[in-house]
């Protein structure tokens, strides 16, 4: 099992350090690229060390031990936000961040992807703009990232072995001529791999994976970073605000510890990776006199173009049994919607995905609200059900947007996140398409009855920190350093310029292997 | 005299603040887990005479025909510990006496089709919006439930690799090139 003892631990006020707040996808994978380089850093990390021998098997249970429960608020049109109005995304407060829970596909966005206001022109209400970096500026990050991470079907390895969900996926799949169907690019090991297992099919993907097998920055990258000798990992680390100096360059953070005193620790860069709600919080409520409104915030981008992925799931019941919750909850993918084809009535494609739920989480997210016969039999046919997941890009736009509650307070006297959704007619247009190509799919294998689910609480939260060529409509540049202060860096899917169909796991940590290089180098130079 | 589907329910019974039932043995994989045929609830907020409406409630809100009241009895167990906050009480005691109201006086002694009639009428109640909240979490958050509804729950902790996770055998099996090798299988 993974060592997290702290070899060595830095002062407060030591100004060398780089500090990494999050230790997810994002900050988990620049602390590991930092400290192989030699580099000194020092992770705060909000939530606690829950060690994978920790995990509980348990849907509920789970959810109270990882998820982010803070407060939050939402508001807009979304249906997320009439449901679980405090909920407005399904993350994690632990050591390792949402790494812990995700599903581990492992899909490189298109080449289009990234030119996306050039290839499908001006689109009334979106925010739509070109990365700063192309395909080919990061293959050879994601080319690594795919190596760190063990991903199927690439470099030699082998697909997993498809579940009874997948099986139902591919039937029906390939009686509608689809081309591209099979278990998937997933940073779940097939063989085994660095001292950890190949996969056991337990189903409980989303709870933590017990053995390992799937990829996470909790038991891969951060025992790495601490064994170095050049990482301290401060768990319960709150971060309230981010201090700069005259010059407008970083200078420290303040946090709350464990206990809930207030701390600082001094910095010579800062790496902001806590997810695209909590990244815009901290520097919204890291306004000064020099940065009135919030830090980095010249474009007032801070906080806009808050993406979610168009996502819904279809479940449909067979005759037969399936019992999808055997085995890996993301077992196989659909690609071929996943291209720009503008003849369907919308701009950007979308992924279609096994999911499974086991029987406490389909009751409570299968139709939010609903009661009565309709609804019990759904839950009744629960063992012939199978069940996918439709996610696909949505379109970034300014009024969707992380703010400041006005009133409301965390534990800290810190004001509040408040999440503003709105779909984009796109989105509403892919979502009915997916939702109509995937119930065909199951009616291709034989269902029965076929239910849509809406979008469930977000899990891929991205773009309020955008990339962008110029200052003026973005907050930072191509390798997340951001355009008002030299020292500080975005290291999330904050980041992202736009959505793309692909989850978003894989170019979090291709951007964060980039950024690595680009921090040593800029601190080589002394530039920063 | 009982109607056919309370019978198949087997016997409930509210006395004091006591819940209590036998299982009407309709979920086999259920009466296995029990430790015996009937089983009380002790109420410690609730009279056991509300704790038998909420139980009756909620198998309208979510009617499973064979599902035991035993299970359903755990909703009320979670609306007893809920109503251990004296608002909340307040507000299930209100919410019940509305329900009796609009019965003309008992709830409870309606046939199941105008028992379900005020349900429909209430649904969006403060009371109703408890008890449906409650339940979504509650009914299907158990063991029993687990065995009933065919999940496997912690069973799968120690993975289906050996155990039926590519068990599905009325579809065409994909081609080894869309799917992958089971790990420590020969072939």
């Amino acid at each position: 099992m993974e060592s997290y003892e702290n070899k060595t631990t830095f002062a407060h006020d030591d100004s060398d350090v780089v500090v990494i707040i999050g230790s997810g996808a994002g900050g988990g994978t620049l602390a590991d690229e930092l400290t192989r380089k030699g580099i000194d850093v020092v992770i705060l990390e909000a939530g606690q060390l829950h060690k994978r021998s920790d995990f509980i098997a348990d849907e509920w249970a789970s959810f109270g031990q990882l998820a982010w429960l803070d407060n939050r608020t939402t508001s807009g049109t979304w249906r997320v936000s009439r449901d679980f109005p405090n909920l407005p995304s399904w993350i994690c407060k632990a050591v390792g961040g949402s790494t812990t829970h995700w599903a581990g596909a492992s899909l490189r966005f298109q080449p289009h992807e990234f030119r996306v206001r050039t290839e499908y022109g001006e689109i009334p209400g979106a925010n739509l703009l070109d990365w700063p970096l192309t395909y080919d500026d990061l293959a050879p990050y994601y080319a690594r990232a795919e190596d760190k991470m063990g991903v199927t079907r690439t470099n030699g390895r082998p697909g997993l072995p498809g579940n009874n969900n997948f099986k139902v996926m591919h039937a029906g799949a390939k009686a509608l001529g689809y081309e591209q169907v099979h278990t998937g690019n997933m940073a779940i090991n097939s063989l085994p791999r660095d001292g950890r297992s190949a996969c056991l099919q337990r189903g409980f993907c989303f709870q933590g994976c017990a053995t390992g097998a799937k990829w996470s920055t909790l038991y891969v990258e951060i025992p790495r970073a601490l064994a170095t000798g050049h990482a301290e990992l401060r768990p319960q680390s709150h971060v309230a605000r981010i201090e700069h100096n005259q010059a407008g360059k970083v200078s420290g953070v303040v946090y709350f510890d464990a206990d809930g005193n207030e701390q600082r620790q001094a910095a010579r860069a800062v790496a902001v990776a806590g997810n695209s709600i909590e990244t815009p919080r901290m520097l919204l409520n890291s306004h000064s006199s020099l940065f009135p409104d919030g830090l980095a915030n010249s474009s007032g981008q801070v906080g806009r173009n808050y993406m979610r992925h168009m996502t819904g799931s279809v479940y449909a019941a067979f005759e037969e049994p399936v019992h999808m919750y055997k085995g890996t909850t993301m077992a196989g993918i659909i690609q071929d919607e996943s291209i720009h084809d503008p003849s369907r009535g919308f701009a950007g494609g979308y992924e279609m995905e096994t999911l499974s739920l086991g029987l406490p989480f389909m009751a409570a997210f299968l139709d939010p609200g609903a009661w009565g016969r309709d609804f019990t039999e759904a839950m009744d046919a629960y063992t012939h059900l199978a069940g996918m997941w439709l996610v696909g890009e949505d379109m970034p736009q300014e009024r969707n947007r992380v703010t400041l509650h006005d009133s409301a307070r965390d534990q800290y006297g810190l004001p509040v996140p408040d999440v503003h959704f709105d779909d984009h007619p796109n989105d509403v247009a892919m979502r009915n398409h997916a939702f109509e190509r995937g119930i065909a799919v199951y009616e291709a294998a034989g269902a029965k009855k076929a239910y849509k689910t809406p979008p469930y609480p977000s899990t891929h939260n991205l773009g309020t920190c955008r990339m962008s060529a110029s200052p003026l409509d973005g907050v930072c540049n191509g390798f997340g350093q951001t355009h008002d202060v030299d020292n500080l860096f975005i290291s999330d899917g904050s980041q992202f310029t736009t959505g793309a169909a692909e989850n978003p796991t894989l170019t979090i940590v291709s951007l964060a292997i980039r950024q690595a290089e680009y921090i040593a180098e800029q601190m080589a130079a002394r530039a920063i | 005299m009982l109607d056919h589907s309370v019978s198949r329910r087997g016997f409930l019974k509210a006395t004091g603040n006591t819940l209590m039932g036998t299982l009407a043995m309709t979920s086999l994989p259920v009466a296995i887990l029990a430790p015996g045929k009937s089983w009380a609830l002790e109420l410690q907020s609730l009279t056991g005479r509300q704790g038998e409406v909420l139980l009756k409630l909620t198998r309208h809100i979510f009617p499973h025909d064979t599902l035991e009241d035993a299970v359903y009895a755990l909703v009320v167990k979670d609306l007893d510990a809920a109503s251990a906050d004296g608002d909340v009480r307040n507000m299930m005691a209100a919410g019940i006496e509305h329900l009796n109201e609009r019965a003309g006086g008992d709830w409870l002694d309606l046939d199941e089709d105008r028992q379900f009639m005020h349900v429909r009428a209430i649904a969006g109640s403060e009371m109703f919006e408890k008890v449906r909240s409650t339940a979504v979490v509650s009914l299907y958050n158990n063991e029993m439930a687990f065995r009933h509804f065919g999940y496997g729950g912690e069973l799968g902790d120690a993975g289906y690799l050996q155990r039926g996770f590519n068990d599905l055998t009325w579809l065409p099996e994909p081609p080894a090139e869309a799917s992958g090798p089971v790990y420590g299988s020969a072939g």
